[in-house]
């Protein structure tokens, strides 16, 4: 078992290194100039020169990624902002909590709605409950976070005045932007459990439980959703990415000063520095939640516990 | 198992008609995903149509008739420079479309190509594919989109290599998973004992067999790019206005949403339907090639 | 058939059918057999002849949909089990009859332990704590030979024929009158079918609990059984005690299922196997489902279904040529 976290979290040091050294070599490739268009179009070639020397634009590749990776591997730095001169490493991390507040109030919504509706949607299959939620999780994944956050703002805050439409003054300021980033995963949420607990329902260890003389209600909570949940967890992981990725659009759509919106002013400002580390940070939190899903797993799922277990064994005769 | 007879019979029967034919029969019985078919039909013969459908071209400015709501003349309004928003997603529609085409067949050939060496070859090959993909998946996908496209800049081919880049992952993987499933499956084995080349057996025997789950992952793809590609042009990126794409004209539209909110409402709402439409059909794919999910 | 009140098992008629894609498949076809206490009754056939949907609906847990018990009557002691309550049906299920299924290696739940699985039919019949629930399933672990140590293991750390132990363990836990054995060795290996067999045989015994062997194998039949029936596509074709048939199989099928099988008592030239495949139950032939694979068929097979006929005392016949032939 401790070996299996062992090597789970030595597989980090690679994605840690891959994840940044492709987003670095993707960003590397902009042509032109970006100490010219940082600068304005009257700038003699002198400024410029200056502006490359500054932002250590002279340098070969290899160097500049080596300072870059050093940097956030040793130190946690990502430099600095290219416009405003300020440690990049400090926003992020001020940032930082108000992007994950809403990812976690989403993921919560998703767990929350999203798994009771999957599982009342597979146990009434082709049923009433059934289509209908399905019908609406269908529409939940087809619709665009970005517009229904418009369409709430509009609606609730243009129309009807209730909420406020931007800002992030209290806890009503948080309850648009949720709804806005947590339907397309409460939708998928739904979808997954459904097919997942469907597969299960269809196991023949079900058709044993049934015939031990257990009711349907037993073998649902003791047989059914244990190992219906178990695929989901995964589902769980891979929607706190989407939530990552997806406050990129709400934050700047009810101005929220968290990472996405830092990402978009970055772009806007073709302070590149800017937008690099913030989708570096975003999926390096991306992938310490994935550890956390596969930890996880290790700790509830027996099958991948002793099948650690046995290697453990079959490491020490060899 | 519990109805030995029934999957015999069932099985019995798919050997007499083609698989094809049987998963068309089903698809056609399946209303969702017929409506899905439809509406992904309807939405290609407007985009190829455009000229003849939109009622005014779509970048024809009237300054004496801005925003203005909906009404006869303008079903879905005009915008705060007089085009006519309905024409405009018109031909919003050759731009979603055919970036959702193009970026999914892109990423397939390659995330095919990809998972299929990994999963045939094993080993090294599988090793180094693999590793390669989890670092990509590490990024989620609208992110790494945004990256690229910062790079690339806007426009068309730009925006679908930002948009095909991610896609290729989920290719590579469903590929790769079938060959590993029908790797051992005894045709193969005989086609291998049969001296065939690799080539050959991989274009031959294992593309083929693949190919359900990845018409289906490709399906529900296109969805998704569709949605991301409205995305990246809402924040300023991929196709720009005055393209009328429908993301960059909800965009246009959000500072005046509080006045002119036909501008936003519109555009969104034939994202919904495109995205939509392609998922039921996905939907009813999966369903009718794995018909066990269904019963 | 011994229609005496004294059969403890009558199954009357059983209609068994599925709706596939708008097809119906003729699963069981108007099944009637009985079995008494401490018997063991063999249900011998192909693949696909209904003889696991007969099983199933004795316990009623054929999957609902596809499966629809149409017709018939299975009277245990008496009462007609298609007419209880669910609430009823669920205290004879595990308790009065239970089930040992085909698949050792799917019928486990995969992240359960092992233990509990068989102290929970343990529980769910007897008003007992947990801690005695888990104490009597450690016995029935030891009763099938498996160390009650290995109480806390999950299936995946048992092979097929220690999982198959489990699952008879657990279908003999609450001392049963029924056992339905649903080709219990089939999916276990040579060496390992031969132990879990007399296994079982030995606990029928000392339990003195009925069964009825579910099989496509004769030599496995021929070691356990007291009666049985040949199905063929839902229907018996020929039901008798194991001598009778063994001895004097009349029904072509019969034959041809033992002209199939290599005997070590016989010399035989070669084996003579069945021509053709199984019916499609979905469209099964007219007259006798079998005419279209027996050596023996003329157009009268054709004509209309064959009754059951009594060939013999005890000795039952799905066949018109038959019929003449030991006459």
């Amino acid at each position: 078992m401790g070996r299996y976290i062992l090597k789970r979290l030595i597989w980090m040091i690679p994605v840690v290194l891959g994840v940044t050294i492709l987003v670095f070599s993707i960003m590397y490739l902009i042509p032109g100039d970006p100490a010219k268009m940082m600068l304005s179009p009257e700038a003699t070639p002198e400024e410029i020169a200056a502006k490359r020397e500054e932002l250590g634009l002279n340098e070969p590749y290899l160097v500049r990624l080596g300072k870059f990776l050093g940097g956030i591997v040793f130190r946690f730095d990502f430099g600095d902002s290219w416009v405003y001169n300020q440690p990049v490493t400090k926003e992020l991390l001020n940032r930082f909590p108000r992007t994950l507040t809403i990812a976690v109030i989403c993921i919560g919504l998703q767990i929350i709605i999203g798994i009771p509706l999957g599982i009342i949607a597979a146990v009434n299959q082709n049923g009433l409950g059934d289509r209908i939620s399905m019908f609406i999780a269908l529409f939940g994944i087809s619709l665009p976070n970005f517009w229904i956050a418009l369409m709430l703002i509009l609606f609730f805050s243009v129309k009807l005045g209730w909420l406020p439409p931007f800002g992030i003054d209290g806890f009503k300021y948080y309850i648009l932007p949720c709804i806005a980033n947590a339907f397309p995963g409460i939708a998928t949420q739904a979808r997954q459990t459904r097919s997942s607990m469907l597969e299960v329902i269809r196991s023949d260890y079900i058709t044993t439980a049934r015939a031990k003389g257990m009711s349907e209600l037993q073998i649902l909570l003791k047989h059914a959703l244990p190992n219906a949940l178990l695929p989901v967890i995964t589902i769980i992981g891979n929607g706190m990415g989407m939530l990552l990725a997806g406050t990129v659009v709400i934050e700047s759509i009810f101005s929220i000063p968290g990472i996405g919106m830092y990402l978009v002013g970055g772009i806007n400002s073709r302070d590149y520095n800017i937008v690099q580390s913030s989708v570096i940070f975003l999926a390096l939190a991306f992938t310490f939640i994935m550890l956390l899903v596969d930890l996880a797993y290790a700790f509830i799922d027996p099958r991948i516990k002793a099948q650690f277990a046995r290697k453990h064994k079959r490491g020490h005769h060899a | 198992m519990h109805n030995s007879s029934a999957i015999t019979a069932i099985t019995q029967k798919n050997k007499k008609q083609s698989q094809f034919a049987v998963v068309l029969r089903r698809l056609s019985k399946n209303p969702s995903a017929i409506i899905g078919l439809i509406v992904v039909c309807l939405l290609v013969i407007m985009a190829i149509f455009a000229p003849l459908i939109a009622p005014y071209p779509y970048d024809k400015q009237n300054l004496l008739n801005t925003r203005k709501p909906p009404s006869a003349e303008h079903i879905m309004g005009t915008d705060e420079l007089g085009r006519d928003i309905f024409s405009r997603i018109v031909y919003g529609s050759r731009y979603s479309l055919s970036i959702g085409f193009l970026a999914v067949l892109f990423s397939n050939i390659i995330g095919m190509t990809l998972g299929a060496l990994a999963g045939y070859f094993g080993g090294l090959v599988d090793d180094i594919i693999m590793r390669l993909i989890d670092i990509i998946q590490s990024i989620p996908g609208i992110l790494l989109a945004i990256a690229i496209s910062v790079v690339l800049g806007p426009g068309f081919i730009n925006t679908l290599i930002a948009l095909g880049f991610g896609a290729i992952t989920m290719a590579c993987r469903l590929m790769r998973a079938s060959v590993l499933g029908i790797r051992h499956q005894e045709f193969l084995e005989a086609a291998i004992s049969n001296n065939a080349s690799t080539f050959r057996i991989i274009t031959k025997h294992v593309i083929p067999n693949s190919f359900a789950p990845v018409l289906v992952g490709a399906t529900m793809s296109i969805g998704n790019v569709i949605m991301s590609a409205a995305m990246l042009s809402f924040i300023g990126l991929g196709i720009q206005p005055p393209t009328p794409e429908w993301g960059a004209m909800i965009s246009g539209g959000r500072a005046l949403i509080r006045s002119c909110p036909w501008m936003v409402t519109f555009p969104g709402i034939f994202i919904m339907l495109t995205v939509l439409a392609f998922n039921m059909l996905g939907d009813g794919l999966r369903d009718a090639l794995d018909p066990k999910l269904k019963k | 058939m011994s229609n005496n009140a004294t059969s403890f098992l009558e199954v009357k008629d059983l209609v068994v059918e599925y709706t596939s894609e708008g097809s119906v498949i003729h699963a069981v076809n108007g099944v009637s057999f009985a079995l008494e206490r401490g018997k063991t009754f063999g249900l011998v056939g192909e693949t696909g002849a209904g003889k696991t949907s007969i099983a199933k609906a004795i316990l009623r847990i054929l999957p609902d949909p596809p499966a629809k018990i149409r017709n018939g009557q299975i009277l245990l002691d008496g009462i007609d089990l298609l007419t209880l309550e669910e609430k009823d049906m669920r205290k004879i299920r595990g308790r009065r009859v239970s089930m040992i299924f085909q698949d050792p290696m799917t019928a486990l739940n995969p992240i359960m332990k092992v233990g509990k699985q068989i102290a929970e039919v343990i529980k769910l019949h007897n008003k007992i704590s947990n801690k005695q629930a888990e104490a009597e399933a450690g016995k029935m672990l030891e009763l099938v030979g498996i160390p009650a140590e290995r109480f806390n293991e999950y299936p995946h750390q048992f092979s097929g024929g220690m999982k198959q132990r489990v699952i008879i363990a657990m279908a003999l836990a609450c001392n049963p009158e029924l056992l339905l054995a649903d080709e219990p060795t089939t999916a276990l290996d040579v060496t390992i079918q031969a132990q879990v067999l007399e296994m079982i045989n030995k606990l029928k015994r000392d339990l003195n609990t009925s069964m009825i062997m579910i099989s496509h194998n004769l030599g496995v039949v021929a070691e356990i059984c007291d009666d049985l029936a040949v199905i063929y596509a839902g229907e018996v074709v020929e039901l008798g005690s194991k001598e009778t048939i063994f001895d004097r199989a009349a029904h072509p099928y019969t034959v041809g299922l033992f002209s199939a099988v290599p005997t070590l008592d016989e010399e035989k030239e070669r084996l003579v196997p069945i021509i053709g495949l199984p019916p499609d139950p979905s469209n099964l032939p007219a007259g006798c489902h079998f005419h279209p694979r027996c050596p023996w068929a003329d157009e009268a097979c054709e004509r209309e279904s064959i009754p059951l006929r009594e060939i013999a005392p005890g000795h039952f016949c799905r066949c018109i040529k038959v019929s003449a032939q030991e006459n």
